[in-house]
Formats: structure tokens, sequence, C-alpha cells
């Protein structure tokens, strides 16, 4: 078997605060493979982002390490890393005037010269970029002027455009109606197949999740399983996932529902 | 095709800052001939002695300054756009102009408590120009202190404005226990002024200017990575404290020299930097650097024409007119631009 992207050593995560530290889960073990779609799901507030954050380096672990490419992800240079990791944040953007080929085309500072002259293969990149996620009409575009599926589709094709092996999502559904989630998992799932990069991204839509993704990190209170949907299914991974006895998972239909109603 | 639009947009405005410069050095209460100008300035000799001399040693210093501090001024107002993600920032909204105002009266009004040659070197044009880059750099790094703190953007717009009131309090504390001679001396560095610049003292703010801008092109990487917000910049690779400290300097410098010697002048730094943004389309900085940088040039010349009331002697203070047109224009953007404001 080919070696993981990205995995992590006897992981604590959590954030120190000013008396004490806080640990939202330790012995996290987490393995990213080239070429898989991974979700993380979990309730709001138990700890996603922190474990995003370590994971992308910007934040550090209470022990242990986190290995991307063969390196703990905290030593790499920003220049580096910005080779290696791409994000798409839920964020708002700044004002300003930036057209979708404009935007597109900042994902490739890591590659261009002191002023960021763009060269003709860095052209041609964010043009491939535009076209894997459909967004080549919208080029001339304001990003004001997008919706918010196409925004979503724009900034994903700037993270393409960065040219990483790894791509992280900070819950990328959310503002977007059930046929724009379906498209946006859909268009996930062909990149990572297609392109072969590792892409992970958290969500609360756990059902579409389930049916969709390679692999998936379910994060409980105080615990982090990483399997694929059927084991998680199998192993009962998503009855625990709220903590409130009405909401229940059905395992045959692959959803949840809800009793005393 | 959008290069070529570009190319041509910044051959007609480099022509008009020529043409406002001639301008400028023709105009005034005594009107001299356009040919003569040429003449005079290409190291001849004008058709009338008096006309030499009122170019070399008046118009000509004067136009320059209006150069440099349409070009300085512009430019550190769309640093700091970018920079705090607000498009109503520059130097004078966000109380940098103050803070320098407030470094140059504790040293025209309290010269008196420093001890004999300090004194003397204090109130020398390098002195004011240190004090005057230091209060707009303390201002800039405590209003980039609070903009940790605060997200929001009309916010630090609010928190510029109360630094500004703060400054202008201690200003007035300090008048009332000076002399009226060092009050006159204050009041009339506060109303701004182009001229009665010697050739030293334009030397000196040429070489600041030019360090700015120099710093400035740096930066113009940085910049564009900002437009997309702190994290992503940070996630392309950017120095993110680095860059904003290169950035502070940048502006304190442009800011603070220019303010030493012309005073505090409003509005270029908010407006220009839009005009650019309008004409060109863009928010790329490497077009909107150039294109702010002529823009400033003509602005401010400009204004400097506008001055001199024609038909008469008299010139209006510089400040009066670039209030008088950019107060009406942020309103305008304001009206116009509503969406991007956002």
């Amino acid at each position: 078997m080919e070696k993981p992207l990205l995995f992590t050593r006897d992981l604590s995560i959590g954030y120190p605060t000013k008396k004490q530290v806080s640990v939202i889960a330790s012995d996290v073990s987490i393995s990213l493979r080239m070429g898989k779609l991974i979700s993380l799901i979990g309730a709001n507030g138990i700890g996603k982002s922190t474990l995003l954050r370590t994971l992308t380096g910007i934040q550090k672990p209470i022990s242990g390490e986190v290995m991307l490419n063969g390196r703990i992800v905290s030593d790499y240079p920003p220049s580096q890393m910005s080779q290696k990791l791409a994000l798409v944040l839920t964020e708002k953007l700044p004002p300003s005037n930036l057209t979708v080929f404009e935007l597109v085309s900042l994902g490739r500072q890591p590659y261009t010269n002191w002023v960021g002259k763009l060269t003709a293969d860095d052209i041609a990149k964010v043009n491939q970029a535009l076209h894997l996620t459909a967004t080549t009409h919208l080029s001339a575009k304001r990003h004001f002027q997008l919706s918010d599926g196409q925004l979503q589709n724009v900034l994903i094709a700037r993270a393409l455009a960065q040219d990483t092996p790894f791509i992280v999502l900070d819950e990328p559904t959310t503002h977007l109606d059930l046929q724009h989630k379906a498209a946006l998992f859909r268009l996930l799932r062909t990149l990572s197949s297609e392109t072969g990069k590792c892409i992970l991204f958290s969500t609360h839509d756990v059902e579409m999740a389930i049916q969709l993704s390679d692999e998936m990190i379910v994060m409980n209170r105080g615990n982090v399983i990483q399997d694929t949907p059927e084991n998680l299914i199998k192993m009962g991974a998503f009855d625990r996932l709220f903590d409130d006895e009405t909401i229940v998972f059905d395992k045959q239909k692959q959803r949840f529902v809800f009793r005393g109603f | 095709m959008p290069d070529q639009k570009n190319s041509s947009f910044f051959l007609l405005l480099s022509l008009l800052a020529v043409l406002l410069f001639v301008l400028d050095l023709a105009y005034g209460p005594v009107s001299i001939p356009v040919e003569d100008v040429f003449r005079s300035i290409s190291g001849g000799k004008a058709s009338k002695e008096t006309w030499d001399y009122i170019i070399v040693n008046y118009r000509l210093p004067k136009a320059i300054t209006a150069v440099l501090t349409g070009i300085g001024l512009a430019v550190s107002g769309l640093l700091m756009q970018t920079l705090f993600r607000n498009p109503l920032a520059g130097p004078d909204v966000l109380g940098l102009s103050s803070g320098s105002s407030l470094g140059v009266a504790f040293v025209v009004m309290g010269a008196g408590l420093i001890p004999g040659i300090l004194s003397v070197w204090m109130l020398s044009s390098y002195g004011i120009i240190l004090a005057s880059c230091f209060g707009s750099f303390l201002v800039l790094l405590a209003i980039l202190a609070v903009s940790r703190r605060l997200r929001d953007t009309m916010a630090i717009l609010i928190v510029g404005l109360m630094f500004a009131s703060f400054a202008s309090a201690i200003v007035s504390i300090l008048t009332y226990f000076s002399t009226a001679e060092q009050l006159q001396k204050f009041t009339f560095w506060a109303m701004g002024n182009l001229g009665n610049l010697s050739w030293l003292s334009i030397t000196i703010l040429a070489v600041c200017i030019s360090t700015g801008l120099a710093i400035a092109v740096l930066c113009i990487k940085p910049l564009d990575a900002l437009l997309l917000g702190e994290n992503y910049a940070k996630s392309l690779g950017l120095h993110y404290k680095r860059a904003q400290f290169t950035i502070i300097i940048a502006t304190s410098l442009l800011t603070g020299s220019i303010t030493a010697f012309a005073g505090p002048v409003a509005f270029v730094g908010l407006v220009v930097p839009h005009m650019a943004k309008l004409l060109f389309r863009t928010s790329d900085h490497k077009v909107l650097f150039f294109a702010t940088v002529l823009f400033g040039a003509i602005i401010v010349l400009l204004c400097d024409i506008l001055c001199q009331f024609p038909g008469s002697d008299v010139t209006l203070p510089i400040n009066a007119i670039t209030s008088l047109i950019g107060a009406p224009v942020v309103i305008w953007l304001l009206m116009r631009k509503r969406k991007t404001f956002d």
C-alpha cells in the first residue's frame, strides 16, 4: 500500500487557555491518502475547526505530531506549505474589484515572481482550474456578482490553481440548497478521483457525506474515528453523533430519524 | 485586450500630468506664457528676468512638492485601503495626519522645553519630519492593534476618528500653553502649504517619498494576496506579520514626511485610489500602483492650480480645495458603489 499523504502520530488536539490546557481529543489517528475524498463530521462545537487547524499546521498540537509528505506540518515555512496545501474557507472576501479570473490567478502566487506576474504556464493552470470547476464562463465577472454556489466553485478553482496535493475545505456546503450541495459533492468527488488530490472537508450534511465520501472522520466527544462510511455505519459511529436521545441514526435507511414528535 | 486599454489609459494620464505640471508653472498671480515656462525650465532665459526668478524659486518648487504630495498620499491611501480591507481608509480618515500633526505640535510648540542645541535641531526640517513620521507611525500601530480586535470595518473608521479628535484635543491643550509666535507657526503649517519649501527641503521630501514608494512596490504581491483576506493570504505563503509591518513602514514614511512639509492635506489619500479603481476597473496592484501615482500627481496639481484665484493674487490653502472636491466625491462614491462597500 502506498504511503499516506498525511498521517498523525499520538496526536492530542486542543488549545491552551490561560490557566490550563483543554484537550479536545487525544489518540487521534488519521491517515489521508491521495485520490480520496474524506469528510469530517461532528456536532457544532465538538472541535472540528480545531482538528482542521491542527491538521493544516495553523495550530500546534497539544502533543504528538501531524506528518505531511514526510515532514512535521508546522515545520513547513509558509512558502513551502503553500505548495502542499490549499484552503477553501467560509469567511467572506473583503471588498474589491477582483474578477473571477484574477481571483483564481491569485492561487498561483506561490509560484509567481516578486511582483506576481503570470507566466503562460500559470495562465494555463488557471484556465484548467476554471474548466474543471465549470466556471470558465464566469471568468470576467466580479466576485461580488456571483451567487453563493458560483462563488464556492470559484473558490475551489482558486484552490485547484494552487496546484497542491492536499485541499482542505471548511464547511463548503453551508448556504447552499440541496441541488447545489449535490453538485458540489459531485465536483469534489470528480476532482479527487480525476486529479488524484486528497480532499478533506468538514460538513454538517452527514447523510450526503455518507453516500458520497470515500472515507469519513467522525468526531464524538473525546474520540475521533476514521473509516469508510459502510464500516462506520456497522460500528454505530453515527448513533452517538448528537448528544440528543430523540435523534437516532437508522442503519437501513442510512439517515437520521426523529423520535417522540 | 485589457492590457492594451490600460497602456492607452496610462499614456493619457501621463500626458495630462505633464500638461498640468506646465500649467501649474504658468498659472498664478502673474501669468507666464507657456513658451517662456519651457524656455526657463530647459535652462534658457524667459522673456523677462522676473519670470525666471518666479519659476525657479517659487513655482517649480511648489509644482514639484504638489507632485510628490499627490503621489505619496495617494499611494499610502491605496496601501491602507487594502491593508484594512476598508474602501474608506485613508491617511486623514484613520487619523494618521492627526498623529503627524501631534508630533509636529510637540516639536513646534514644545521646543521651549527642550534645552538649547537639541531644540534647534528638532525645529529643523529633519526634526519635524522625524516627529511627523513617528506620530503617524504610532497612530497606525494603535489602529492596527484595535483592528485585530474589531473585525468590523466601520468600527475601525470610528476608532480613526476618535484618534483624530484625541490628537487635536492634545494639540489644543498645547496651543493653550504656547507663545503667540509658536502658535502662528503651527497654524500656518496646519493650513497646508505646498509653496515656500526650500530646495533642500524638497530634496529631503523627495528622498522620503522615493523610499516609501520603493517599499510600496515591494508590497505589490502581498497586497494582491491580502485582497482575499488574512487567512487566504497566509495560505498562499504570505508572511503576514512581515508584510503588514512593511506596508505600515511605507505608509507612515509617506504620510509622515508629506504632513511634515505640506501640512495635513485632506482627502487625496482616500479619493485618488478610488479614481484609479474606477477607471482601470481592476484590483491588481501592479496596475493600481502606477495608476494611483499618476492620478495622485494630477489631482494635487489640479487643486494647486485651483488654489490660485483667477485674476487676483490671493492663494487659497490647498486643504480647502482638496476638501471641497474630496468630500462630495466620497459621498458620491458611497452612493454609487454601495454593493462593493458591504
